[in-house]
């Protein structure tokens, strides 16, 4: 189903001075549409996460949102390196996050699974040098 | 039925240009310039003041309560805002202050600064409650308070639900005076000597409150210069009961956090910097914090737009002084009997005012979006505000919602007009047949 309201953020690979704007831009448009409540906490705090993710971790990509009737989707493809453990990178307090991002205060470990607890469907595939793609999608009530 | 809107903060139309200055200071986009003139929505304003501030030709202004009003009451009593005390240079002690007001009329004078110490003791015992959200958020500043129902609603539950210390002195001046003075409370009325807009504004739309215990605000900038030479004679009632230290830096950035919760909190100052940390408490990102302290003004009460002095040298001021007062803190200074006898607690609920949301119903409102994207996609991106909205992408939504035309823009308007001065040369150009 083609959602009714879509944007795409371009998120540039340790672009620090403008992590966060993406996040912050969803996060106002959800409560243009009237999105409230704990729906809207939880894709403000998913949303950051995500896009910390791409600054971070990535070589850079671009994050969706998509506004469905019924849902809230945001979906995160980057253009690599990729994740060659998920299952370590799932773990709590588990980061690959360099000196300069610890540095920042980054690199808690708490990213991915941060974003799983608040989305209410959670997907994430990942390639070796390829990339990464995480998908989440939060009910609206 | 909903009330009418009220603001302190207004408009003198005969003063105003039209042009951009407060229109590109507001922090909550709340101002349009339209017909020639700033317009403030009602439904977005803070009354934080900032317009006050950056209006060169004075059209902002805070409409607040002249000291006459005092005389509508039998027995007047003025409140001062601890900021008062900074107003002062070198000042000393709060009492003179106290006597000062006492001289230019007032029968009695009830130190804000002790309904601060109330309030700390109040809020402290609440902390000791389990479940409470992180961080707690001070109900202190009005504007914070109401920024939070227009931009926030998230966090309303975040708001501690104890009444401003403006409220409680209030309460507990009216009947010890009654008490003393063997009168009835409707013959008292109760002033408070204000430092900005925005509790003017609360005393008449109380928020948390089904009525206010206030009966007028009276600007610090209107009786500044009557109290000046009263304060400079450093006299005092030696019955004079003070406040603790902690009530009066209750007027400073931190002073407030620092009585409440030492340990664990935070205190911002400055409405744009209360904004992006509220942004991140919104996602979470401040839940180990316990206490949240956000004054709209910089560096505090002392920094509002009503006062005379500095904000630097105010906060000075009563840096100093606080230095020479006793310490004692209002856990040893305020009996618990007083926290039963007197009401702390709000008694209504904080309601949203979602100004936000393009339209009641989410599948129009997206509609709107998608169209106001696509209007973005046409606009210069200059942010000149010469359209009379705040940026291009308040531009565009105030043209899906309505109240605006595309051509308003000037700079698509100039395109447009090369193309039919084209069409015009061209229209020239063609030959009879």
């Amino acid at each position: 189903m083609e959602p009714l309201f879509k944007t795409v953020y371009q998120v540039a690979r340790a672009d620090y001075t403008s992590a966060g704007h993406a996040s912050a831009d969803i996060k106002r448009k959800l409560k243009q549409l009237g999105v409230g409540g704990d729906v809207l906490r939880r894709v403000a705090v998913a949303s950051y996460e995500v896009e910390l993710n791409l600054v971070i971790h990535s070589l850079g990509g671009e994050l969706e949102l998509n506004v469905f009737p019924d849902a809230v989707q945001l979906v995160s493809a980057d253009v690599g390196p990729g994740i060659p453990d998920l299952a370590m990178a799932m773990k709590e307090g588990y980061s690959t996050a360099n000196d300069e991002a610890r540095s920042l205060g980054f690199g808690a470990g708490m990213g991915l699974p941060n974003m799983k607890r608040n989305a209410d469907e959670f997907n994430i595939e990942s390639t070796v040098g390829v990339g990464t793609t995480i998908t989440m999608r939060f009910h609206l009530a | 039925m909903e009330e009418r809107p009220y603001h302190s903060v207004r408009l003198a139309k005969q003063l105003c240009k039209g042009c951009t200055n407060c229109l590109k200071h507001c922090p909550t986009e709340a101002i349009r310039v339209r017909g020639g003139r700033a317009h403030i929505l009602d439904s977005l304003c803070i009354d934080c003041g900032e317009c006050i501030r950056v209006c060169d030709y004075h059209a902002k202004v805070a409409v607040t309560d002249p000291l006459s009003m005092i005389k509508n009451f039998r027995y007047s009593i003025a409140l001062p805002a601890p900021s008062l005390y900074g107003q002062f240079r070198g000042l000393q002690k709060p009492e003179y202050v106290v006597e000062a007001l006492r001289c230019i009329g007032f029968s009695d004078v009830f130190e804000v600064a002790r309904g601060a110490d109330v309030v700390t003791r109040a809020i402290r015992e609440k902390l000791k409650q389990p479940g409470l959200p992180k961080p707690l958020i001070s109900s202190a500043c009005p504007a914070v308070v109401r920024l939070i129902q227009v931009r926030f609603p998230e966090l309303i539950e975040n708001i501690v639900d104890i009444r401003q210390p403006m409220e409680v002195a209030a309460t507990i001046a009216r009947a010890e005076f009654c008490k003393a003075n063997d009168c009835r409370p409707e013959e008292v009325g109760c002033f408070f000597i204000t430092p900005c807009p925005a509790k003017m504004t609360v005393i008449r739309r109380p928020i948390g409150q089904k009525k206010s215990e206030v009966d007028g605000a009276i600007s610090i900038m209107e009786i500044y210069g009557l109290l000046l030479p009263y304060v400079e004679k450093m006299m005092k009632d030696p019955n004079f009961r003070p406040s603790t230290k902690y009530g009066v830096a209750w007027s400073t950035s931190d002073g407030e956090a620092n009585a409440v919760c030492p340990g664990n909190s935070l205190s911002v100052d400055g409405i744009d910097n209360v904004i992006r940390v509220l942004e991140e408490v919104e996602n979470n990102k401040l839940m180990d914090l316990t206490y949240f302290e956000g004054n709209a003004c910089m560096g505090g009460c002392v920094g509002g737009p009503l006062t005379f002095e500095n904000n630097y040298v105010a906060k000075n001021t009563i840096r100093q002084m606080v230095k020479q007062m006793p310490e004692v803190h209002p856990d040893q200074d305020v009996p618990t009997s007083v926290l039963n006898k007197y009401p702390t607690r709000n008694d209504e609920e904080i309601e949203a005012k979602d100004a936000i949301r393009l339209d009641d119903n989410m599948q129009e409102a997206m509609r709107k979006m998608v169209r106001m994207n696509e209007i973005i996609e046409r606009l210069p991106g200059y942010d000149c505000g010469s359209c009379g909205s705040p940026t291009c992408r308040s531009f565009a939504e105030d043209i899906v919602r309505g109240y605006c035309h595309e051509m308003d823009c000037i700079h698509i308007m100039k395109e447009k007009l090369k193309v039919m001065a084209q069409e015009m040369v061209e229209l020239a150009q063609t030959k009879r047949e």
